[in-house]
């Protein structure tokens, strides 16, 4: 069953990923970069990493999304004045670039294999918690103090006078 | 009374108590809820009325649908003179003169229609009848109809009503 | 493979959450209007009638959901027609994904079986909660900006920014919650609220968190685009808001996803902040008062008042959403944005923090 499940999204995450670079309409990307995500939540599901699944909904596809959306809507190109974009040489190498990215991994999937079957609890909420606050607290601080910056920086930015 | 503007008194200052919201939220639920309870206890006294069945009777001077008034032997008291329908603003009054029947009146509406559609119930053609042959009195507003044609109200309706 | 009676639990159990939500959706939109036309000193709905029967209007929702059914389906000319199409969809889905975490109930032993009255007992519980209801704002989002109008997209937007700003702090709000019951299933809370206060009060979630049950009321009410948080849909300024151009069923999916939101939430705030099914002083062998008193109740009766008690306090917070929409005015946008970000986040981050403390006091002093 699980290999099944794993291939079913492992698709639909790869197929939705293509269609946000190819579709011409920003909504459309948008909408399918949240397919993406939700397989992706899927696939960790899969592994066991509940906790990892629901914040990735949560905080990927509720709200760094709905951002994105805010923005499309806020400047809302027409239809026909949505640019054309050309497959130039540099695209084509970045085709090229992607191929190659894909042989390395199913190399490197060959020679290491996947950890098999973590533990259920290990994903739990309770794991991931006390994983964060003790072994990599430092991490997980230096990480705070990082988005505390990036959020301060756009303050900063936006409003001259505070 | 002459219209104008109320002025309620906003305090400058609110307080403590006032600016958390919370129990003013639940003054104002206790009030609603006061009113719920007390109209589903005395559902009698709800001042709605349940209009197609019940109208309210309208004030004398309200100007309502037209009527036609007719004189004492029945025939339209109406000369067919077009003063309504010159000084209708919407032109809502079709009028088709005849000769009368009646040696004493010289003519008399064959057709009289009025476009209730486009009627704005201004008045006008009430204040310029020479002879009180037209009214607004009848208290009602324009009933509903579910065709256009139904809506023209003609001669017999009009001297109907 | 699934034994097949497994199946038929569970199958059996989505199809009576289901109606039970539904039923009560259905209920809302009467209980909605009658309830506001008594407030205002109206008679409300009162003319639908089935053989001469009114019953107080009960068949309004009938006749609406016909009239739903016989509208022409209209969509604009220069309306993105996919998006348009989807975005009812996209309101509705997630509505109802949300009632799946909801324990209806204890765990009934049938045949042998136990059977948690519960469609999902998921092991990451109220995150998936926010992860669903999260999505809502796309159903919102989408229907603004495909109508290509103006009104719904501001609609759209508004909404947005809303459903982000409070978001965070219903999140943080019931964190206190979690912090207290230490766990994450909603099971595993509401089990924790069978337990006594000092040995008086039942602990439920409101006498714990008395700061974290308002916020949660709060924001949930914000999320569910209720008054005084119905900006999306302000109908004096943005005529219906994002379902302006929405017309026949699809209109009345963006309603039923509103009034699902409203029952799903008001059985959620019965979840975590009062006790779900537990009945007051009620143990699984009967009725334990704190004065030593106890009175034995059969086990099919303690079921079902521990099923009545939740079915209670959830129709007790529906109506309170109905209270409160006829009660208090919408505000105005700046000033949802400012209780957002300026009061609701420091005071949920301050209740995480003192809860935490206490916490920590009791563990350290065992009192
Ligand atoms: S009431 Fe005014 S608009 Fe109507 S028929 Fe008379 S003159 Fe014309
Ligand atoms: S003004 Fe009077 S008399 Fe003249 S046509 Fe009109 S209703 Fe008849």
């Amino acid at each position: 069953m699980e290999p099944i499940l794993f291939i079913i999204f492992g698709a639909i995450a790869v197929g939705g990923a293509i269609m946000v670079v190819t579709r011409k309409h920003p909504m459309s990307s948008a909408l399918y970069l949240i397919l993406t995500l939700f397989a992706v939540a899927a696939l960790f599901v899969l592994r066991q990493a509940h906790f990892l699944a629901a914040i990735q909904v949560i905080v990927y596809a509720g709200a760094v999304m709905v951002l994105f959306i805010f923005v499309i809507m806020l400047i809302n190109v027409p239809e026909n004045k949505l640019p054309m974009e050309r497959l130039t040489g540099l695209r084509l190498l970045g085709v090229v670039a992607a191929g190659f990215l894909i042989l390395e991994s199913a190399i490197l999937a060959r020679r290491f294999a996947m950890p098999a079957g973590s533990t259920a609890d290990a994903g739990s909420v309770q794991a991931v918690g006390r994983a964060l606050f003790t072994d990599y607290l430092l991490a997980f601080e230096i990480t705070s103090v990082l988005l505390l910056a990036a959020v301060i920086g756009a303050i900063a930015l936006a409003k001259r006078k505070i | 009374m002459t219209i104008g503007v109320k002025k309620v008194a906003r305090p400058e200052q609110m307080s403590f108590g006032e600016s958390l919201y919370l129990l003013e939220i639940v003054k104002g639920l206790a009030v609603t809820m006061g009113h719920f309870l007390h109209n589903i206890a005395h559902n009698r006294d709800i001042p709605t009325i349940e209009y197609p069945e019940v109208r309210r009777t309208m004030p004398a001077r309200f100007r309502g649908c037209h009527r036609l008034m007719k004189r004492p032997n029945g025939a339209p008291r109406c000369v067919a003179c077009y003063m309504c329908a010159t000084a209708c603003p919407a032109k809502c009054i079709t009028i088709v003169a005849g000769e009368s029947p009646d040696p004493g009146v010289e003519k008399y509406p064959v057709r009289f229609d009025i476009d209730m559609l486009r009627c704005v119930f201004c008045g006008q053609c009430v204040e310029a009848c020479p002879c009180d042959a037209i009214r607004m009195d009848t208290g009602w507003y324009t009933p509903p109809a579910d065709t256009r044609e139904k809506l023209i109200y003609t001669i017999d309706g009009l001297l109907e009503k | 493979m699934i034994p097949l009676f497994d199946l038929g639990v569970a199958v059996a159990r989505v199809a009576v959450f289901f109606a039970f939500v539904f039923g009560l959706v259905v209920v809302m939109t009467w209980v909605e209007r009658k309830g506001a036309a008594y407030m205002q000193d109206r008679r409300g709905p009162n003319r639908a009638r089935i053989l001469g029967i009114t019953l107080f209007g009960m068949f309004h929702p009938l006749a609406d959901a016909l009239k739903f059914l016989f509208k022409e389906d209209f969509i604009p000319d220069n309306a993105h027609r996919l998006f348009y199409q989807l975005a009812p969809m996209f309101a509705l889905a997630p509505a109802i994904l949300t009632m799946a975490v909801v324990p209806f109930g204890p765990p009934v032993t049938i045949a042998g079986k136990t059977i948690s009255l519960q469609i999902a007992d998921l092991n990451v519980g109220i995150l998936y909660l926010f992860a669903v209801s999260g999505l809502a704002v796309y159903g919102v989002v989408l229907a603004g900006w495909s109508s290509n109008s103006k009104y719904p997209l501001l609609g759209g937007l508004r909404s947005s920014a809303q459903m982000i700003s409070y978001e965070v702090s219903l999140g943080l709000s019931i964190m206190g919650i979690l912090m207290v019951f230490q766990a994450i299933r909603l099971s595993e809370i509401v089990l924790g609220q069978g337990e006594l206060l000092f040995g008086i009060l039942p602990k439920w979630g409101v006498f714990v968190q008395p700061l974290g049950f308002v916020l949660f009321l709060t924001a949930l009410y914000a999320e569910a685009n209720r008054t005084p948080f119905d900006l999306p849909e302000g109908e004096s300024e943005l005529v219906a808001g994002y379902h302006t151009e929405y017309a026949s069923f699809k209109f009345s999916m963006f309603m039923m996803a509103e009034y699902i939101h409203m029952v799903v939430g008001a059985a959620v705030i019965a979840t975590l902040f009062f006790g779900g099914w537990q009945f007051p002083y009620l143990a699984d062998k009967g009725f334990a008062f704190p004065g030593g008193l106890s009175v034995t109740v059969p086990a099919a009766g303690v079921l079902v008042l521990r099923i009545g008690s939740f079915i209670g306090k959830t129709l007790f917070f529906c109506w309170l959403y109905v209270w409160v929409r006829w009660t208090i005015p919408r505000f105005r946008y700046d000033q949802v944005m400012r209780l957002g970000w300026k009061v609701m986040l420091p005071l949920s981050l301050l209740n995480i923090f003192v809860t935490g403390l206490v916490l920590l006091l009791i563990d350290k002093g065992g009192f």
